[in-house]
């Protein structure tokens, strides 16, 4: 490895962190305005052209602000817990690829942070680590709301992240066997790769319908694709399943007590994660980066695929907004009702389902 | 399958109200339209002579639910009335921090010399600024309404020519055919206001 390999590793860790920062910052400035268009409001349009340097004059604002600490709290874990949030999630973006890979002379740039072996086990493992920022602020504030948040993020987690995973092991599995080696692969970038082409390849059996359907996930894992849906929307505590922050009941939930940057970061990992799980089901079920290249070549056909990710994640962030936007937020029991007895228990059958599909396809009928 | 079909049921409301006008205005910099009978703040008016209407009854004060209205009468000088009965309000203050808008002022006024306009910004850094005297509520012998915020940036004085529509209980000769007929009037002040087109018919 030379110094240009290692430089252009540093560009695009440095790219996917820069990316990830711009997204966010527009992204809470879209949610507002799409939440403002959907309440007749007219919403932010002070801070600059529409409004859309919003996002920046409320974080200058946060960081001119006292951090009150409190009284009771234990100060070690309470100073900790909003990194704890920060750094996941971005952790987690940084193996989902946002562009296909290119060459640029000899060397081949892919667009993503890294490209794990592992990728899908690590962004489970970063989106668990993440509620322990949420326990933990909840604990350690030493107040009673945050505290009432806190075990609500704990119960919801463990719920929600089994049926996340569930549905996740389906997909993998399906891609296994459609892939062009047969064997599984967690990386991310494989499991894009795998999807692209038509449908056709994999279900020649009903080839007057699936060759015309790209070759994405969704359509014959739509059951997968509802339940990770559902669990991405719990995992990252919004409406509905917003029971961590529950205003009327817990004031402000697990960050009642912050103020300043460090709420600033518990609200950075909040619309990071959104836009990290919009992007993980563009990846795992809408194919990532593929899309019509329209025989373009060179910059165009560098810059097709990035704009494509765009797309099918932004589809997916309106969907989480456009949910927020209707549901009123449910109660505890139904949550817990919704978590165990019909996503859980949907997804094992799923997974079945699939299994015994896959068998029949890769070794024929038992009987045959 | 219910579940479905009702989430669908919602997302189809939220994703209508999309496409839907928006109900909020930018208030400083577009103004929505005021409805006419508009309850803004008080104007003391003149008679097209330039004599005062008031004549320093403290009826106002009496019926004013807020108690926010203070009123000193005093006998017209002889050599120069200020209005046209034997007394005149000397002292006419309004506390707009305790007045509730109700108009019950107007409605008790003999003589119509308090009426209302469309203006509503008034907002004060201090208590003492709420306090509407004489200088502010009385209009000038031109008609003209001062302001207590002439130069304040939210306030379009405009609407001081703006009086507030008012329902007539009865025609003024008490004739009860006219309860419930409105009467609009034109601007506050010393423009004396039409009748009602067929008033002088239906009174005889």
């Amino acid at each position: 490895m030379d110094l240009i390999d290692f430089l252009i590793i540093l560009g695009r860790v440095l790219a996917t962190f820069v990316l990830l920062l711009v997204v966010t910052v527009l992204n809470v400035w879209i949610e507002r305005k799409l939440l403002s268009d959907m309440q007749n409001r007219i919403g932010p349009n002070r801070a600059g052209p529409f409004g859309v340097l919003q996002t920046v004059a409320d974080g200058l604002k946060l960081f001119f602000k006292e951090q009150i600490n409190p009284k009771k709290a234990e100060m070690g874990a309470f100073i900790l817990a909003p990194f704890l949030a920060v750094i996941p999630a971005f952790l987690l973006f940084m193996v989902i690829p946002w562009g296909a890979p290119f060459r640029i002379g000899e060397r081949t740039v892919s667009l993503q942070g890294t490209d794990l072996n592992i990728g899908v086990l690590f962004i489970l493992a970063m989106s668990s680590l993440a509620v322990y920022a949420v326990v933990l602020a909840g604990w350690s504030s030493g107040s009673k709301y945050p505290l009432l948040g806190g075990v609500r993020a704990t119960a919801q987690a463990i719920s929600y992240e089994a049926a996340l995973g569930l549905s996740i092991v389906a997909v993998v599995m399906w891609s296994a066997t459609s892939g062009g080696t047969g064997g599984g692969s967690l990386s991310l970038s494989e499991l894009v790769a795998r999807q692209s082409g038509t449908l056709d390849e994999v279900i020649p059996q009903l080839a007057f319908i699936t060759q015309f359907l790209p070759r994405w996930n969704v359509f014959p894992q739509i059951v997968a694709f509802v339940i990770f849906m559902v669990a991405a929307v719990a995992e990252t505590n919004r409406a509905p399943f917003d029971l961590v922050e529950a205003e009327q009941e817990l004031v402000g939930g697990f960050h009642t007590e912050y103020s300043g940057m460090r709420f600033a970061m518990f609200f950075l990992a909040e619309y990071v994660n959104i836009f990290s799980m919009s992007a993980l089901a563009a990846t795992l079920f809408l194919g990532g980066w593929n899309g019509p290249t329209f025989g373009s070549t060179g910059i165009v056909a560098a810059v097709l695929p990035t704009v494509w990710f765009l797309a099918k994640t932004y589809v997916i962030f309106f969907m989480f907004i456009w949910i927020r936007a209707t549901l009123p937020r449910m109660r505890y029991d139904q949550l817990m009702t919704l978590g165990w007895k019909r996503l859980i228990p949907g997804g094992l059958v799923w997974l079945l389902l699939s299994t015994l599909v896959i068998g029949v396809r890769r070794f024929g009928l038992p009987w045959a | 399958m219910g579940v479905i079909s009702e989430l669908v049921k919602g997302l189809r409301v939220t994703g209508r109200q999309m496409f839907q006008p928006r109900v909020t205005i930018e208030y400083p910099k577009v103004f929505r339209d005021k409805p006419p009978r508009f309850h803004g703040r008080h104007v003391l008016n003149r008679y097209p002579d330039g004599m005062e209407k008031c004549i320093g009854c403290e009826l106002c004060a009496g019926a004013c639910p807020a108690r926010c209205i203070y009123v000193r009468g005093q006998d017209n000088p002889a050599d120069a009335p200020v209005s046209p009965g034997e007394r005149f309000g000397f002292v006419y203050e309004i506390n707009m921090l305790r007045c509730i808008f109700c108009a019950l002022c107007v409605e008790a006024c003999p003589t119509e010399a308090i009426t209302m306009t469309h203006l509503f910004e008034m907002s004060t850094t201090n208590r003492s600024d709420a306090i509407y005297t004489k200088d502010e509520l009385l209009m000038d012998v031109d008609g003209k309404v001062p302001h207590m915020f002439p130069d304040d940036a939210l306030a379009n004085l405009e609407e001081l020519a703006v009086a507030d529509g008012w329902l007539r209980a009865t025609a003024p000769s008490g004739n009860a055919a006219y309860e419930g007929v409105a009467q609009w009037q034109g601007t506050p002040g010393s423009v004396d206001w039409d009748p009602e087109p067929d008033q002088e018919t239906r009174d005889s």
